[in-house]
C-alpha cells in the first residue's frame, strides 16, 4: 500500500495499472469492434468527421458470415486442434518419461543429457525451418498434419521435461520407496506413486503446450501448402490477404474466433498457466 | 492334520514371477535408457539431424528440387558483401537490444505495481497476460489494421489530442515501420515479463522493505538495495530467455510489414525465409539462418554458467 494522499495513490498506482490495462488489452477491443463493424463504415478515413473509432451503431455479422460460409475456417480450425492434442499429448508422455529419468535415476551422463535438452530448449524455430522443410519433403510429411505432430514437439518435450522435472524434484523420495518396498516395479512406482502426485505440474506443461502448439507459426506455414491442411494462423494470413487486398472485416473476426479456444483453456486455468511461465523461468 | 496343511501350504509369493522385460526394466541403467528413448528418438531426427543437414546445406549452392553441389564457405562470404544481410543483421540487434529494455522496464514497473494488493488483482493478472497468450500472428493483424496510414485509429487519436497534423504512414516509412514492430513486439512481451518478476517479487519477504522503512529508507532505495538485487536472478533468466526469442523472431515481422518497405525491416528470419523459401534458395537460407547460430550460442552460455552459478550458491 502507498502510504500518504490519496491523490498519490491515484498518480502512481491507479493511473499507470489503468493506463497498462487500457494498452494490453485495446488491441482485442478493436478486433472486436472491426468484426461487427460494416463495410462502409471500415473503410471510412479516420479524418472523416463520422469516424466513430470505438463504436458502431450497425453492427453485422456479415464478415463472421463470410468467414464461416466463403472460406476453410472450420477446416482450418478443427487442424490446429487435431494437430495442437497430438503433439501435446506426445510431448507430455515424453516429457514425462524423460523428466522422471533425468530428476530420479542415477545413469552416467544424466547431468549431460539434462544440460543437452536444455539447450534444445532454448533452440528457436527459426535457426532450423530450412534443413527440416527438407527432410520433412524427404520423409514424405510435406502438406500432411503429421509434419507438424511430428515437429512441435521437438520444441514442446523440452519444455514439458524441463518444467516436470521440477514437480517430479520436490515429492519425497520415500513415497516412491515405500511402494518398491511392497513389491512394485520401478514403472509401476512411476505410474502409480509419482505421475499422480505430480498432476498440477502435468496439467500445467500440457495447457502450455497446447498454447505453444496453437500459436506456432513458421513451420505451419513451410511445412503446408494446400488450404485445406492449414492452420488457423497460417490460414488467415495467406487466404484472407490476396496479393494486396485484405479483407479487414472477416480477417478480424477470424483472428477472433481463432484466440477463442486458447482464451478459453486459459481463462479455467489461469493459476496452471502462470506457474507454467514461473516454472520454465526458474528452471 | 492341522500342522500338515501348513506344512503343504505354498510359501507366501513375496513378488509374482516377473517377465525378461520387468527384470530388464529393473536395472536402473536400463529403465533410464528406456524413458529417455521415445525423446532422443524425436529430438534427434527433427533437431540434431536438420542441424546437421542444415550446416550441410549451407555449404552448397542447393535450390528446391537441385541437390546441389559443394561450393564450400561461399554463402558465408557472400552474405557478408551483401547489403541487405547486413541491414538485417543490424535490425536484429537494434531489434532485440530496444524491445529488450523497454520489455523489462516496462514489465518491471507492471509488475510492481501487481505486486501490491487492491481488489480485483487475480483478474487484472489473468486480463494482462493477454498478448502474451493469444496467438501473436492473429494479434499482430490487429495492430497492422490499427496501424493503416487511412483508417488508423492511432492517427485518429494523435491527431484529437493534437500531437500530429497530417496522416503518419507507419508501416510505409521505412524508419516508422522499425518503430512499429518494436512498438508491437513490445506489447506482446511485457506481460510474459510482468508476470515472471511478478513471481520473483512474491519470493521476496516483505519483511525486509518493512525494516528497511522503519530504518528510514525511501521507496527508491528500498527498491534499489533491496528488491532489484534479490530479485535479478529471475531477471537475468527472463532477459536471457527473451533475448533469444526476439533475436529468432520472425511472426511478428512478417504479418506487419514482411521485412519491408524495401527491407526496412528485415531480421535474420525473415530474410532467410524470403532467401529459402521465397526464391527458394536452400543453401543460402541456410546459410542466413545458421549465421544466427553463434550469437544465440553464445546467449545460451551465459544461461547455463549463471543457471549453474545459482544453484551452487
Amino acid at each position: 500500500m502507498i502510504e500518504g494522499a490519496r491523490w498519490r495513490r491515484w498518480i502512481f498506482f491507479n493511473l499507470p495499472l489503468v493506463l497498462f490495462v487500457v494498452g494490453l488489452l485495446f488491441p482485442f477491443y478493436w478486433m472486436m469492434v472491426t468484426t461487427v463493424r460494416p463495410d462502409a463504415e471500415l473503410y471510412r478515413p479516420w479524418m472523416a468527421p463520422n469516424y466513430t473509432p470505438f463504436w458502431t451503431l450497425h453492427p453485422t455479422l456479415d464478415h463472421i458470415r463470410y468467414l464461416l460460409g466463403e472460406t476453410l475456417f472450420g477446416r482450418w480450425m478443427l487442424n490446429t486442434f487435431f494437430i495442437s492434442v497430438l503433439a501435446t499429448a506426445i510431448s507430455l508422455f515424453c516429457g514425462l518419461l524423460a523428466g522422471y529419468a533425468l530428476s530420479r535415476l542415477k545413469f552416467p551422463f544424466a547431468g549431460s543429457l539434462g544440460t543437452g535438452i536444455f539447450i534444445t530448449y532454448l533452440v528457436p524455430q527459426t535457426l532450423l525451418f530450412i534443413p527440416l522443410a527438407d527432410i520433412i519433403r524427404n520423409f514424405r510429411l510435406g502438406d500432411t498434419p503429421w509434419a507438424l505432430i511430428l515437429t512441435y514437439p521437438t520444441f514442446l518435450i523440452p519444455f514439458c521435461t524441463w518444467l516436470l522435472m521440477g514437480y517430479f524434484k520436490a515429492i519425497p523420495r520415500e513415497l516412491e520407496e515405500c511402494a518398491r518396498i511392497d513389491g512394485a516395479t520401478r514403472w509401476q512406482a512411476m505410474v502409480y506413486i509419482i505421475f499422480p502426485a505430480a498432476v498440477p505440474g502435468i496439467l500445467s506443461a500440457g495447457i502450455f503446450a497446447f498454447t505453444l502448439s496453437w500459436n506456432e507459426f513458421i513451420y505451419a506455414l513451410v511445412f503446408l501448402s494446400s488450404p485445406e491442411q492449414k492452420t488457423v494462423s497460417v490460414g488467415i494470413t495467406s487466404e484472407l490477404v490476396r496479393g494486396d487486398v485484405f479483407y479487414w472485416g472477416s480477417l478480424m473476426a477470424g483472428a477472433l474466433l481463432g484466440s477463442v479456444p486458447v482464451a478459453i483453456i486459459y481463462s479455467f486455468f489461469v493459476e496452471y498457466y502462470v506457474a507454467g511461465i514461473t516454472g520454465s523461468v526458474k528452471g | 492334520m492341522a500342522v500338515e496343511s501348513i506344512v503343504a501350504a505354498k510359501p507366501y509369493p513375496a513378488a509374482p514371477p516377473r517377465g525378461l522385460v520387468t527384470r530388464v526394466l529393473e536395472n536402473e541403467r536400463w529403465f533410464a535408457s528406456f524413458l529417455l528413448l521415445p525423446t532422443a528418438v524425436l529430438l534427434g531426427l527433427f533437431i540434431a539431424y536438420p542441424f546437421v543437414k542444415g550446416v550441410l546445406l549451407a555449404v552448397t549452392d542447393a535450390k528446391v528440387g537441385v541437390p546441389g553441389k559443394f561450393v564450400g564457405p561461399e554463402n558465408f562470404t557472400a552474405l557478408l558483401n551483401d547489403s541487405i544481410f547486413r541491414i538485417a543483421v543490424w535490425n536484429t540487434i537494434l531489434y532485440t537490444a530496444v524491445t529488450t529494455f523497454f520489455k523489462l522496464a516496462l514489465g518491471l514497473w507492471l509488475a510492481l505495481l501487481l505486486n501490491r494488493n487492491f481488489r480485483g488483482k487475480a483478474m487484472t493478472r489473468a486480463f494482462v497476460l493477454l498478448p502474451f497468450i493469444i496467438p501473436t500472428v492473429l494479434s499482430t493483424f490487429a495492430w497492422k489494421w490499427m496501424f493503416d496510414p487511412t483508417f488508423s485509429v492511432i492517427n485518429w487519436m494523435l491527431f484529437h489530442l493534437g500531437i500530429i497534423r497530417t496522416r503518419i504512414n507507419w508501416l510505409g516509412d521505412p524508419v516508422l515501420a522499425l518503430v512499429s514492430v518494436i512498438i508491437v513486439n513490445i506489447w506482446r512481451g511485457v506481460p510474459f515479463y510482468a508476470i515472471s518478476l511478478l513471481a520473483g517479487l512474491q519470493t521476496i519477504s516483505p519483511e525486509l522493505a518493512e525494516a528497511a522503512a522503519i530504518d528510514g529508507a525511501r521507496p527508491w532505495q528500498r527498491f534499489r538495495h533491496i528488491t532489484w538485487p534479490l530479485l535479478l536472478p529471475v531477471t537475468m533468466v527472463v532477459v536471457l530467455f527473451s533475448v533469444i526469442q526476439t533475436f529468432a523472431d520472425f511472426q511478428l515481422v512478417y504479418v506487419l510489414t514482411g521485412g519491408g518497405p524495401a527491407n526496412a525491416t528485415q531480421l535474420f528470419a525473415t530474410y532467410a525465409y524470403q532467401i529459402g523459401v521465397g526464391t527458394g534458395l536452400l543453401g543460402e537460407g541456410a546459410a542466413i539462418s545458421l549465421s544466427m547460430f553463434p550469437i544465440l550460442l553464445v546467449v545460451v552460455i551465459v544461461q547455463l554458467l549463471y543457471i549453474r552459478r545459482v544453484e551452487t550458491l
